[in-house]
């Protein structure tokens, strides 16, 4: 006698995701999502209990990008589900995977006010790449299966499912078959035309000054060695967008840096100077042009993406070519010539100049604490090779001039958005995601005290993380800003922190404070050495400003220099490490 | 609204068919909002296939915003397809009733014109009569310019839906890929290439 085959939604939820090769989720309970909490124990499910729901989302993010596959939170109805905004906006600006499940109230109660009723669905329309409500308990398992697949696929994005409560606790006779999706009106894979492609081949054969501007679609559609070949075979110069770092390993002869707002001056210079921009996957963001009206203004322009909405968006194109940009090169790479470009190389060489001496990096302490140097020793005892997870602003940028990334997925950063708070949760996705890798969170003082809270789970989880606060004092950023354009006036920017050191020791964690250059790298050493997770207060120069810096609106190569007093030190004799064990092409 | 580098504003026609379920109309509009336009005129029925609505947009933009949002409204995982007719030859018709306070002679007139223009009467009351129109939108704004002396108290217009000429054209519905009845739970148990 065999029973008949009987399921709750609830059960369905995990049993879909379990499909889907979910087997770690980030979440939250609450009163509308209890049936699935309760179901969740009779499945392989771990979950990991946040301590704010936006903590979920960004968890989730970050193991999406550490791994490639789509992460997974979970949350309450009405303020559970509020409380994801934020991170589901910060996936969306970054192409990232994820799918949130919500509960929601009774069908029944569906705009009634009820308790702890919010319009999620309506709430996160704008910022996800599609969402569901489901009130059907048959529709459970279809509509997470075709979300997924959404969330995954074409240009890669967030997707929400919002479960009613009936739906989760009704009882269904009727096994869901989940086979391939069908969506009529979804295409998430063009082909650009053969002419187009030809077109592109015959740009990129003739030009004598491309660049390469690589971008985060590089890594979603693992172009990272069609992109190589093309740059070496073609001898073209390589210059990355922030979500672009890692695409191309940082010690690559042809690899220049960072472009835009705080990129290398003499990057920029290369792109204004170039006969052609080859964009792989990025979207000329205003943080990568700067002023569009005189943005590389000899140069024809190949656009390759997945996504046709951002062709001529900014930038006219010349060619636009939609497609996975692997199968896009897969087609491009057999008809492009092997060239020399030794003359381009060199002018390139010649941008660069004295660029090296001027960088802090290369500058003496003066008993000073600098952000840079702390970044720069993290590095260099770190060998390169760990996951860095980022907020936004200074600490960032110096982290992306500083930190030099050889492996793809191995720098995790709220880049579209520009997310404070976003560092901690994601780098407990990425550590949950990739536990034998070495994780680092580089955060400010500001946006660390965002979602601080995390070091609970951290906690909870045992999970082992160092942490390096960049502790100047400031809201850093947003102070420089003052500083260049609002003549000093420092609004709201001073902020007062904690004794990060002694609230992580409250969490049951390990926290040290670093004052001198002398003390990181004993500091560093010691947090990689504990079992613990350890947060390292990095007490740094207070007024120190991120250069060099294109002002908004202004040409990408007028860029804000490090005043020349400070460089006219003498470089430390230390050895230059980026150089160390490679062709340096400039 | 600033113009873009190709182009006067002017109305642009967006025929777009969508999936009919619920939610789908709010995707649509709020593509819109988020882009700051605002409709001109929205008109959305049923297409001739089962499960699909066919909506006529029109806003008023330049050519490169109107490229630009076709293509975002390309993205939306639930529209079937979208076209921008504005200069397909194609025939482009708006329904309008209109209420006119009227009674003697002024009645008789009101009558005589709408014979003359092509409107019809629907509704006779002892203060009042409707004329109903179905033309150009140009058209019925000149009906309405006729009317106006007579003191139009009522209006409604259902805003422009449009359809090519001739036998096929790009407008033709999008039906042959696949009903969007995709919502099925079979309870059929022998199994599937992913069953839970």
């Amino acid at each position: 006698m065999t029973k008949r085959w009987r399921r709750t939604g609830a059960q369905l939820i995990w049993e879909t995701l379990l499909g889907e090769g979910v087997h770690t989720v980030f979440g939250y309970p609450g009163g509308a999502i209890l049936p699935a909490y309760d179901a969740m124990l009779d499945y392989p499910i771990r979950h990991i209990l946040v301590r704010h729901e936006q903590g979920a989302t960004h968890m989730a993010d970050g193991y999406s990008r550490a791994s490639g596959e789509v992460g997974v939170a979970v949350a309450t109805s009405g303020p559970g589900a509020t409380n994801m905004v934020t991170g589901i906006a910060t996936a969306m600006l970054d192409s990232s995977p994820i799918v949130c499940v919500t509960g929601q109230v009774g069908s029944a109660l569906i705009g009634t006010d009820a308790f702890q009723e919010t319009d999620v669905t309506g709430v996160t329309l704008p910022i996800t790449k599609h969402n569901y409500l489901v009130t059907e308990v048959d529709e459970i398992a279809p509509a997470l299966h075709e979300a997924f697949y959404v969330a995954r696929s074409g240009r890669p994005g967030p997707v929400l499912v919002d479960i009613t409560k009936d739906a989760q606790q009704a009882f269904t006779q009727r096994r869901p078959r989940l086979g391939k999706v069908d969506l009529p009106g979804y295409r998430p894979e063009p082909r650009p035309p053969e002419s187009e492609l030809q077109s592109a081949a015959e740009l990129i054969n003739r030009a004598e000054r491309p660049v390469i501007l690589a971008g985060h679609g590089i890594l979603i559609s693992g172009a990272m060695g069609q992109v190589r070949e093309l740059a070496e075979r073609a001898r073209i110069p390589i210059a990355m967008t922030l979500l672009g770092i890692g695409a191309i390993p940082a010690n690559h002869s042809l690899n220049m840096g960072m472009m835009g707002m705080h990129g290398e001056s003499w990057v920029n210079q290369a792109i204004q100077e170039a006969d052609l921009l080859l964009a792989l996957g990025m979207r000329f963001d205003d943080r990568v042009t700067g002023s569009l009206k005189t943005y590389a203004p000899n140069a024809a322009k190949i656009h390759i993406d997945i996504d046709p909405a951002e062709f001529n968006k900014n930038v006219r194109v010349d060619v636009a070519l939609a497609g996975d940009l692997s199968a896009v090169l897969a087609h491009l790479l057999p008809v492009i010539e092997a060239r020399d470009r030794s003359e381009w190389l060199g002018s390139i060489r010649g941008f660069k100049g004295d660029t090296a001496v001027r960088d802090i990096q290369n500058l003496p302490d003066m008993g000073k604490l600098y952000a840079a140097h702390v970044i720069h020793d993290i590095w260099r005892m770190t060998g390169g090779r760990a996951i860095v997870t980022t907020d936004v602003g200074q600490h960032q940028m110096w982290e992306a001039q500083y930190y030099r990334h050889n492996e793809p997925r191995s720098l995790i950063t709220s880049g579209g958005l520009g997310t404070m708070g976003f560092a901690l949760p994601a780098a407990v996705g990425a550590k949950v995601a990739r536990p034998d890798d070495e994780v680092w969170v580089i955060a400010g003082d500001g946006g660390f005290q965002m979602t601080m809270c995390e070091l609970a789970t951290i906690a909870q989880e045992r999970l082992k993380l160092n942490v390096a606060i960049i502790n100047n004092g400031y809201l850093g950023m947003v102070r420089q800003w003052q500083e260049f354009f609002y003549d000093r006036r420092y609004a709201g920017t001073p902020i007062l922190s904690p004794d990060f050191a002694a609230l992580a020791r409250s969490f049951g964690l390990g926290g040290e404070v670093v004052k001198t250059r002398q003390e990181v790298e004993g500091a560093v050493e010691r947090a990689r050495a504990d079992e613990r997770t350890v947060v390292l207060d990095f007490q740094v120069e207070k007024e120190d400003t991120v250069y060099p810096m294109v002002p908004t609106g202004a040409r990408l190569q007028d860029m804000i220099r490090r005043p020349g007093q400070e460089a006219d030190g003498d470089p430390e004799s230390e050895e230059e490490p980026v150089a160390a064990g490679r062709t340096v092409e400039w | 609204m600033t113009p873009g580098p190709d182009g006067r504003i002017r109305p642009h026609i967006f025929v777009v068919w969508v999936e009919d379920l619920p939610g789908v109309l709010n995707r649509v509009t709020s593509l819109f909002r988020r882009r700051g336009f605002n409709i001109e005129s929205l008109s959305v029925g049923p297409a001739r296939a089962p499960g699909v609505s066919r909506m006529t947009i029109v806003v008023r933009t330049d050519a490169t915003t109107a490229r630009r949002m076709l293509v975002q409204l390309s993205r939306l995982v639930n529209v079937l397809r979208a076209d921008d007719i504005t200069n397909e030859p194609a025939i482009h018709h708006e329904l309008a009733m209109f209420k006119i306070q009227a009674t003697g002679e002024e009645r008789t007139q009101v009558i005589q014109l709408a014979g003359a223009t092509g409107a019809r009467l629907v509704d006779i009351a002892p203060e009042s009569v409707v004329l109903e129109a179905t033309a150009s939108p140009q058209k019925i704004d000149g009906l309405a310019e006729v009317l106006r002396p007579y003191g139009i108290v009522e209006q409604v217009r259902t805003g422009l839906v449009g359809m090519a000429r001739g036998a096929a054209s790009v407008m033709t519905d999008p039906d042959a890929r696949k009903p969007p009845k995709r919502r099925r739970a079979s309870s059929d148990e022998s199994g599937g290439s992913h069953s839970v």
